[in-house]
C-alpha cells in the first residue's frame, strides 16, 4: 500500500469525482434544459461522441484545444438542431429520433475520426492546484480542468436563469404547458429547437472533455455510456440543475473507484469496480421510481410524463 | 363575419356590437359557432369575410398578440396557468414588455399595488398545480386583469365552479364592467347566468345569429327556443316511485392513493340500493377519479372493500358479467374507448368473448359483432358512417352514445357515471339522463358522480358531497338545498 493507506483510496476517489464528473455535469445540464422545455433528447450519448471526436480532429489540426472544445459545442449544437428539426414534425416521437440520432453520431464519429486514432492532439491545459503538497496522490488528485471551474459556474447560473430570466420562464412555460405558450404568443418549436441546441452545445463541450483532457485520448471505447447516464442522471436529480452537480459528482466518484482501489493495490475482482457507476445508475432508478406515484417535478409535456 | 374550415360553415355572417362597459352572453350549443367568433376576435383565426371595428375604426387582428395590443383578452376553458410556477410567474409572464433579466422586487411591487385594487385575494406564492379549479379561474381572470385588458372574453367559466362560486365570480365581473373597467363577453350555455349577469345577449345556432337583445326583454323559454330551434328534447323519464330493493353497491371503508402517492379517497363509507341513484356532488379533483377508477378496475383501493349484490368485488371480468356492472368514466375517449378501432368492436368490448360474438370459445364472428352493433347504432341514435367507422371520427356525443350503448344494452344491474353529460348538447343530455333514470326504474342500482348540479338534483334520490375525499354532507332529494350543496363543496361547507 501507498504511505496514505485507506486516505489514498478517499482522496483519488475525490479527485475522481472532480475530474470524471464534468461529461456527466455538461451533459446533464444540457439534457435538463433541454427536458425542462419538453422534450427528451436521447441522442446525447451520439452527439457526445461527435463532439469528441471533432474536438480532437479540430484541436490536432489546428493546435489550439480551446478551439477544439468550441467546434465540439458547435458540433453538438447541430445536432440539436437535427433532433429538434425532426421532432417538430408532426406525430413524430422525441424518443424514437433521439435513439436514431445516437447512432448516427456514434457510427459518424468512428467513421470520421478514423485518421485521427494514432496521431496526438494538444491537451487541453490544468490548473494544479495541489501544488502545495508532496505527496504525489493528492497532487493528482487537484489537478483540476477549467472545464470543471466553467461547469462549477453554469449550474447554479443555469438555476438562477430559470427563475430570473425572461427565457427562463418562457422555457418552462413551453415545458410545463404548450398551450399557455401558445397562448401568450410564444413558438413552442422555435423555444424548444433552441432548448435542444443549447443542450446539444453543452454535451458536445462534454464530450471534448473526454478527447482533450481525460483520458485525453481518441479511440472507439472513449465513452463508457456517460451520456445515456446522463439522462437517468437528470430525473434523479429530479430537472434541478445544482442537484445534477452534487449527483455528477458522485457519478464521478462512482467511475473513479475502480481505479482508486487499484492505486492502493487492490486488483482483484477489477470489473466488478469499474461496473460501479452502472449500479449506481440501476439503484438509484430503482430507488427513485414506485408503482404508487409518479414523479415529482416533471415537466408536463415529457413524453415520459405524459 | 364568416368563417369557413373546408367544407363546414363555421361562421356565416355573424354581427355582433358590444357596447363598453356591458356585461355582453354569447348563447348556443356546443358547435354553434361561440368559441369560433371569438377566436376570430382573438386572432386565432382569420374570417374569410367580415370586418372588425373598435371604437368605430376597423383594425385587422392577424395573431393574439395584435389582440392583445388592442386589450382584449380571454379566459379559456382549459387552463393557460404552468403548473410547476407559482401565482406570481404566472401573472408577471403575459406581460409584453418583460425585461430579459427580471427584477423581483419591482414585480413584486407591481404585483402588490394590483393585488390592492382586485376585488378577490389570491395567494402569489403558491404553485399553481396546488390550487383548486375555482382559485385557478379566479387567477386565470386576475391575470387578465393584471395584463390590462378591457375586453374580456370568458369561455364557459363556471363549468368547474360550484354555484356559490360562479355566482361570486360572475358578480364581480358584472361589477367591473358597471364601473367602466371592462366590456365582458361570456361565453355560455347556461341560461341562468345569462338572465341573472347579461346586459345584452346574442344567440348562436349552427353558425347563424338566431336572435339576441337585451336580455331583460328575453326570457328561460325564449331563449331556449332561439338556442335549439324546434328539435324535441326527450321529455326526462318519469321516476318510478318503487322503494329501492335490495344490496346494490357497497363501499366500506374504502381508501385509494392518487397518483403522488397521497391519500385521495379517506375511509369512504357508501351503501347504493338496487332501484336508487345516488348522486356524489364535488368540484373535480376531490378524489372521484380515483373512486371511479377503483370501481372499473384501473387503480387498486389501498384499504377497505367493495361489494356488489352482496358479494366482494374483485373487478375480474367474471365478476362483472356475473354481477352486471358497467362504468362511464368520463373523457369516454380517453378512458373507455381505443379511438383507432371501429364502432363495432368499441361496442363489442363488454361482450366480444360471449357466444353469439364468440364460436368455440375461440373465434370471433366479425359478422355476429357486426350484426350487434347495427342494432345498438339503431337502438341508442349514434350517428356514424357505419358500424365499421373509426371511433375517433365520431363527435362527443356520440362517443358518449357509444359508450352508453355498450353499458345499457344488456342487463345492468350496477351503473357507475362519471359526468356523463359533459360537453353534449342539450338533446343528447336529456336523452343520456332519460336512459340512466330508465336503468334505475328498472331495478340497477346507480352511481351518479357530476359536477353539475342540476344534473343531480334532476335525477338523484339521495345527494352525497365529496370533498377533499371525504362524504361530508348528505341529503334526501326532497330536503336538497342548492346553497347548502354547494357550501359543503367548498371548504366553507
Amino acid at each position: 500500500m501507498s504511505e496514505l493507506g485507506w486516505w489514498g483510496v478517499l482522496i483519488a476517489v475525490a479527485g475522481g469525482a472532480i475530474r470524471v464528473s464534468t461529461p456527466y455535469l455538461f451533459v446533464s445540464l444540457g439534457e435538463t434544459l433541454t427536458e425542462k422545455s419538453g422534450r427528451v433528447n436521447l441522442g446525447l450519448e451520439g452527439t457526445l461522441v461527435m463532439g469528441a471526436m471533432s474536438g480532437y480532429a479540430v484541436a490536432y489540426l489546428t493546435g489550439s484545444p480551446w478551439l477544439g472544445a468550441l467546434v465540439a459545442g458547435l458540433a453538438g449544437a447541430l445536432f440539436g438542431l437535427l433532433h429538434a428539426a425532426v421532432c417538430n414534425l408532426p406525430r413524430v416521437n422525441d424518443v424514437a429520433v433521439g435513439i436514431a440520432l445516437f447512432l448516427l453520431g456514434t457510427g459518424l464519429a468512428f467513421y470520421l475520426g478514423k485518421p485521427f486514432i494514432e496521431p496526438v492532439a494538444p491537451r487541453l491545459p490544468h490548473l494544479a492546484l495541489g501544488a502545495w503538497s508532496g505527496s504525489p496522490a493528492v497532487r493528482a488528485a487537484l489537478e483540476i480542468s477549467p472545464l470543471f471551474l466553467v461547469g462549477l459556474v453554469l449550474a447554479p447560473l443555469l438555476a438562477w436563469g430559470l427563475r430570473h430570466t425572461r427565457w427562463g420562464l418562457v422555457v418552462r412555460t413551453v415545458g410545463d404547458n404548450a398551450d399557455a405558450a401558445r397562448a401568450l404568443g410564444y413558438s413552442v418549436e422555435r423555444v424548444r429547437a433552441l432548448a435542444t441546441m443549447a443542450g446539444g452545445f453543452l454535451a458536445g463541450v462534454g464530450g471534448s472533455f473526454l478527447s482533450l483532457y481525460y483520458p485525453g485520448t481518441w479511440n472507439e471505447a472513449l465513452s463508457s455510456g456517460q451520456g445515456l447516464m446522463a439522462i437517468a442522471l437528470v430525473i434523479f436529480a429530479r430537472w434541478n440543475p445544482l442537484a445534477c452537480f452534487w449527483v455528477s459528482l458522485l457519478f464521478g466518484g462512482a467511475t473513479a473507484l475502480g481505479p482508486a482501489l487499484q492505486s492502493v493495490g487492490i486488483t482483484t475482482n477489477y470489473y466488478l469496480y469499474n461496473a460501479a457507476p452502472y449500479v449506481l445508475t440501476l439503484v438509484l432508478l430503482v430507488a427513485s421510481s414506485s408503482t404508487k406515484h409518479r414523479l415529482v417535478g416533471a415537466p408536463s409535456e415529457l413524453t415520459i410524463s405524459r | 363575419m364568416t368563417k369557413r374550415f373546408g367544407e363546414l360553415v363555421a361562421l356565416d355572417d355573424v354581427s355582433l356590437r358590444l357596447g363598453s362597459g356591458t356585461v355582453h352572453a354569447i348563447l348556443g350549443q356546443n358547435g354553434a359557432g361561440k368559441s369560433t367568433l371569438v377566436k376570430c376576435m382573438m386572432g386565432y383565426h382569420r374570417p374569410d369575410h367580415g370586418r372588425l371595428l373598435v371604437d368605430g375604426r376597423e383594425q385587422g387582428i392577424a395573431n393574439p398578440r395584435q389582440a392583445h395590443r388592442l386589450g382584449f383578452g380571454m379566459v379559456y376553458q382549459h387552463f393557460t396557468l404552468v403548473p410547476s410556477m407559482t401565482a406570481a410567474e404566472n401573472l408577471i409572464l403575459g406581460r409584453d414588455n418583460l425585461p430579459a433579466v427580471i427584477r423581483w422586487d419591482e414585480e413584486r411591487a407591481r404585483l402588490e399595488a394590483f393585488q390592492r385594487e382586485m376585488p378577490f385575494a389570491i395567494d402569489l406564492d403558491r404553485p399553481v398545480a396546488g390550487l383548486a379549479a375555482g382559485e385557478k379561474q379566479k387567477l386565470e381572470i386576475g391575470k387578465q386583469l393584471f395584463l390590462g385588458r378591457r375586453v374580456l372574453i370568458l369561455d364557459e367559466p363556471t363549468s368547474v365552479l360550484t354555484p356559490d362560486e360562479a355566482d361570486s365570480i360572475l358578480g364581480v365581473m358584472r361589477e367591473l364592467a358597471a364601473g367602466g373597467r371592462l366590456t365582458v363577453v361570456l361565453i355560455t350555455h347556461k341560461f341562468r347566468e345569462v338572465l341573472a349577469f347579461a346586459d345584452e345577449v346574442t344567440v348562436l345556432r349552427a353558425g347563424h345569429v338566431v336572435g339576441g337583445g337585451p336580455a331583460a326583454t328575453l326570457g328561460r323559454s325564449e331563449l331556449v327556443r332561439l338556442m335549439i330551434g324546434s328539435a324535441a328534447i326527450a321529455e326526462p323519464a318519469a321516476r318510478a316511485t318503487t322503494a329501492p330493493r335490495g344490496a346494490g353497491l357497497e363501499l366500506t371503508a374504502l381508501s385509494v392513493l392518487n397518483d403522488k402517492g397521497l391519500l385521495a379517497v379517506r375511509v369512504v363509507s357508501l351503501a347504493v340500493a338496487a332501484g336508487e341513484i345516488v348522486g356524489v356532488a364535488g368540484v373535480s379533483g376531490n378524489g372521484q377519479r380515483e373512486l371511479v377508477e377503483v370501481l372499473a378496475g384501473q387503480r387498486r383501493p389501498e384499504s377497505g372493500t367493495v361489494r356488489v349484490g352482496g358479494e366482494p368485488y374483485r373487478r375480474t371480468r367474471g365478476e362483472m358479467r356475473r354481477h352486471g356492472v358497467f362504468v362511464l368514466a368520463e373523457e369516454p375517449l380517453r378512458n373507455a374507448c381505443v379511438p383507432a378501432m371501429s364502432v363495432a368492436e368499441n361496442l363489442a368490448f363488454s361482450n366480444f368473448d360471449e357466444p353469439p360474438n364468440t364460436r368455440w370459445g375461440l373465434v370471433v364472428s366479425r359478422r355476429a359483432i357486426e350484426r350487434q352493433a347495427r342494432a345498438l347504432i339503431d337502438r341508442f341514435g349514434i350517428t356514424a358512417a357505419g358500424p365499421a367507422a373509426r371511433l375517433d371520427t365520431l363527435s362527443g356525443g356520440n362517443v358518449q352514445r357509444t359508450v352508453l350503448a355498450r353499458a345499457l344494452s344488456g342487463r345492468v344491474a350496477t351503473l357507475v357515471a362519471q359526468n356523463p353529460c359533459a360537453g353534449l348538447d342539450v338533446a343528447a343530455t336529456a336523452e343520456i339522463r332519460s336512459r340512466m333514470m330508465a336503468a334505475r326504474n328498472d331495478g340497477a342500482a346507480v352511481l351518479l358522480l357530476s359536477e353539475d348540479l342540476d344534473e343531480l338534483l334532476e335525477l338523484a334520490d339521495r345527494i352525497v358531497v365529496m370533498f377533499e375525499g371525504r362524504f361530508v354532507y348528505e341529503t334526501s332529494r326532497a330536503d336538497a338545498d342548492v346553497h347548502v350543496i354547494g357550501a359543503h363543496m367548498t371548504s366553507r361547507g
